[in-house]
């Protein structure tokens, strides 16, 4: 009915090859950045875009470059909250340390200064696999907690260990209100996104995915390991190491090494794992999961009017949320993207059934 | 299967689209709203829990007895689990609410509102926690740590122990430890204990304990080699009561053990209970149920059914604190009442007023019901701080119990800190100290 690929016929390859066919697809997708980018900041509330929105948009883009390396390229990792910090703290300094330093450069400086470490802690992953990884980057997540609570060099010798960034701005535009945080977020995480998607498409996605598939076969008909495998890193940190960046900057303001602890790390796990492995939209899907839904849940009593302890409600919280996500992934294992499409598959079809 | 898959993914989406969206109820004009940021989950409710209490009983207590001059208190809880990131959006969902003040109950979440609290005009109280420097009220215009900072703790720790050895001079060549959480509340002490160490020649040992605490072995081995004459403990939730055991099996004279103030309540002791005998703390605030103000409460609260947690929490360490804050809020919206008009609410500008012209003296004390057990507090523009008074608590085994003496901390050490840190934090946030002319306003 309203979603038929009739009559859409592709004339050249470049056609047919963009990243949505479809023209009721680049519609929904128009409007969708319509609304992101312009009706949002019209109509949001400071409290949408501080507690929901922005969170959801750093780490939905944290869980981008997390799905590179363990979507993609099938090297799973624990030490996402790890580069992270790298990134948030690499960032820190080069702002401080160095006068006239631009937010943007700062925040690049740091992505690559996460890349330089994820490639680092990515060396073991040429040798040894799954769970073995996981342990070697558990060690990544460990080491840079303690390095950035015991080195006091990276804090700028902070006396409590904790820092904070103030005046940040973007050619001299202030980042300061809620609608120019979530706005500057916004055009990081849809630049990224895009970057991500074209690089899944490219020759190195598909050399990820086919390591992912059979490393062994990848081997034989041609592809590096070594080399498919540390991209995977090095990208992925990067875009990691970015988010940090924005989580620290933008969204805490002041941040201590807890922010970026194994919690973080596992958080996102479960976030790539819920949104769908080997998916650019699973990642939002599943930051919108993880981060939305237990602020809904949180509020739900207070809406209703139900007199619940402040405890209880807590408690429910992780019950529910516990349920849903194995009630997710029984009902479909691959995650909430692959649910996505296949409604798309169906209403394809719409309203005659097969 | 599927199709009732899409219907909940459907329902979910829709549902939670339309909570998000929807319009906070606002609230009557008649109210002063706080909001309740505490921790009832999580590896610090225990501590959390009583705290909360403390200061939900006391709303309840102000309401029974006719509000604050005829004004009635309005109040939302909102759970934190002492993570930093909860915090903020507990901040933010109830910051369109009007409030009055706001007391994070936790020094992560306090960096992270000390940005924010200037932009939005809400004022922080941080009563023994928080950022140390920001007692210098030049700075800090919206931060009220009240009673006391881990500065003022630290340097009253050592003021005790030098009183124990027969004066300051006689630490000289002594080793005293410290326990700290390895947070930004367990450093905050260091630079002060340096600089004791310092003017009197004792060592400082540092054993920091990776958060949240429960795996000490390596810290307290060390403190078997070292063997300091006393080790301090700064710690909070299941850390102290892990100190505490590790020190018991380690041998360590519990006489030797001093707490700060975080380390000095119920749950910190309890599951030690005599082991623990001799060792002591820290005491920013009373205990026990004899003072009229708790009488007072379990009358009017409790037997009327209304008390927030059991009756047998009333009046210990950490509902009596909560108890406090949650007192000196409610002063300080006194005290903007009377400059700003009686029996309106105030705004967070005018209760910042009130927070920072706070007046509890021993007259206002006894009116509270609390004569002889606070000292009298009073702040002004410079010092948000209004009081360092401390008394020491030590544990008897069934009971803390509380000692004579009282100890202020020594302004001629903590002050040139305190200017030398707020300075730099004005640096670094490119802020110009308040004039003259700001604090008459």
């Amino acid at each position: 009915m309203l979603y038929r690929e009739n009559g859409q016929f592709k004339t050249s390859y470049a056609a047919d090859q963009q990243i949505f066919p479809i023209a009721q697809d680049r519609l929904a997708i128009g409007l969708l950045l319509l609304v992101a980018f312009v009706v949002m900041p019209m109509t949001g509330s400071e409290y949408l875009f501080r507690a929901v929105l922005i969170p959801f948009l750093i780490l939905a883009l944290a869980a981008l470059g997390l799905n590179i390396l363990v979507g993609y390229c099938g090297q799973i990792s624990l030490g996402t909250g790890a580069f992270m910090a790298v990134g948030a703290y690499a960032a820190y300094n080069f702002l401080v340390r160095i006068d006239g330093m631009p937010l943007i450069v700062a925040m690049l400086l740091g992505g690559l200064t996460a890349t330089v470490v994820g490639v680092l802690f990515g060396i073991p992953s040429l040798r040894i696999k799954g769970l073995y990884l996981a342990v070697a980057t558990l060690a990544a997540q460990f080491f840079t907690d303690w390095a950035f609570l015991r080195v006091s060099w990276f804090t700028n010798n902070s006396t409590s260990g904790s820092v904070s960034v103030a005046g940040l701005n973007v050619f001299g535009v202030p980042i300061e209100s809620p609608v120019a945080k979530y706005l500057f977020c916004l055009t990081v995480v849809c630049v990224f996104a895009l970057a991500a998607k074209n690089l899944t498409r490219s020759a190195t996605g598909r050399q990820w995915m086919a390591i992912r598939d059979m490393d062994v076969a990848a081997a034989v008909i041609g592809i590096r390991p070594v080399y498919a495998k540390l991209t995977a890193f090095a990208v992925s940190s990067f875009i990691v190491g970015v988010a940090g960046v924005l989580w620290a900057f933008v969204h805490l303001g002041a941040w201590e090494p807890a922010a970026f602890s194994i919690d973080r790390s596992f958080q996102l796990l479960f976030m790539v794992i819920i949104g769908g492995l080997g998916s650019i939209m699973g990642a939002f899907f599943g930051a919108a999961f993880i981060v939305v839904l237990p602020i809904i849940l949180d509020q739900v009593p207070h809406w209703f009017g139900i007199p619940l302890s402040t405890a209880t409600t807590s408690h429910l919280v992780h019950m529910i949320f516990g349920a849903l996500i194995v009630f997710f992934l029984i009902a479909e294992p691959h995650g909430l993207a692959k649910l996505w499409s296949i409604g798309k598959q169906k209403m394809r079809l719409w309203p005659f059934p097969h | 299967m599927n199709r009732k898959t899409f219907a909940l993914v459907a329902a979910l989406a829709a549902f939670g689209a339309g909570t998000l969206s929807a319009p906070v109820a606002a609230q009557q004009d008649t109210e002063q709203f706080f909001p309740l940021l505490v921790y009832r989950t999580g590896a610090y409710a225990p501590n959390g829990t009583p705290w909360a209490n403390g200061k939900q009983d006391y709303v309840k207590y102000v309401n029974a007895t006719g509000g604050i001059n005829g004004v009635k208190i309005a109040w939302e809880e909102c759970e934190t689990g002492y993570a930093t990131d909860k915090g903020v959006e507990c901040y933010e969902r109830l910051k369109s609410k009007k409030p009055t003040v706001i007391d994070p109950q936790a020094t992560g979440i306090t960096f992270a509102l000390t940005d924010k609290a200037p932009v939005d005009k809400i004022p922080l109280i941080t009563l023994g926690y928080g950022l140390a420097a920001s007692q210098d009220g030049g700075v800090f215009k919206w931060n009220f740590p009240l009673m006391g900072s881990y500065w003022t703790a630290a340097d009253a720790l050592i003021q005790h122990l030098g009183k124990k050895e027969g004066g300051l001079d006689k630490l000289k060549g002594k080793k005293i430890a410290l326990v700290y959480h390895d947070s930004p509340f367990g450093k905050e002490p260091i630079p002060l204990l340096q600089k004791r160490a310092q003017m009197h020649g004792f060592e400082l040992v540092l054993l920091p304990v990776t958060a949240p605490g429960v795996e000490q072995k390596a810290t307290w081995l060390q403190v078997r080699q070292q063997r300091p004459d006393y080790t301090l403990l700064w710690g909070w939730g299941v850390m102290n009561s892990t100190a505490l055991k590790e020190a018991v099996a380690t041998g360590y004279p519990r006489e030797k053990l001093l707490g700060v103030w975080w380390s000095g309540s119920e749950p910190d002791v309890k599951d030690v209970g005599a082991n623990a005998k001799g060792y002591s703390a820290l005491a920013l605030n009373p205990h026990g149920t004899d003072s009229p103000l708790v009488k007072d409460i379990l009358k009017k609260v409790h037997d009327a059914g209304n008390g927030a947690g059991p009756r047998e929490e009333v009046g210990s360490v950490l509902y009596m604190r909560g108890l406090l804050i949650q007192m000196l809020a409610v002063e300080a919206v006194r005290t903007a009442q009377a400059k700003f008009g009686k029996g309106k609410v105030m705004t967070g500008e005018q209760v910042r007023w009130g927070l920072e012209n706070l007046n509890v003296d021993e007259k206002r004390i006894g009116e509270l019901g609390l004569a002889g057990l606070i000292r009298p507090i009073k702040t002004s523009c410079a010092d948000h701080m209004g009081s360092t008074s401390v008394r020491i608590h030590s544990w008897d085994g069934t009971t803390w119990k509380m000692q004579p003496d009282w100890y202020e901390a020594d302004k001629s050490v903590i002050d040139p800190l305190v200017k030398e840190a707020a300075d730099k934090y004005a640096t670094d946030k490119q802020l110009k100290r308040r004039d003259a002319s700001d604090c008459a306003a």
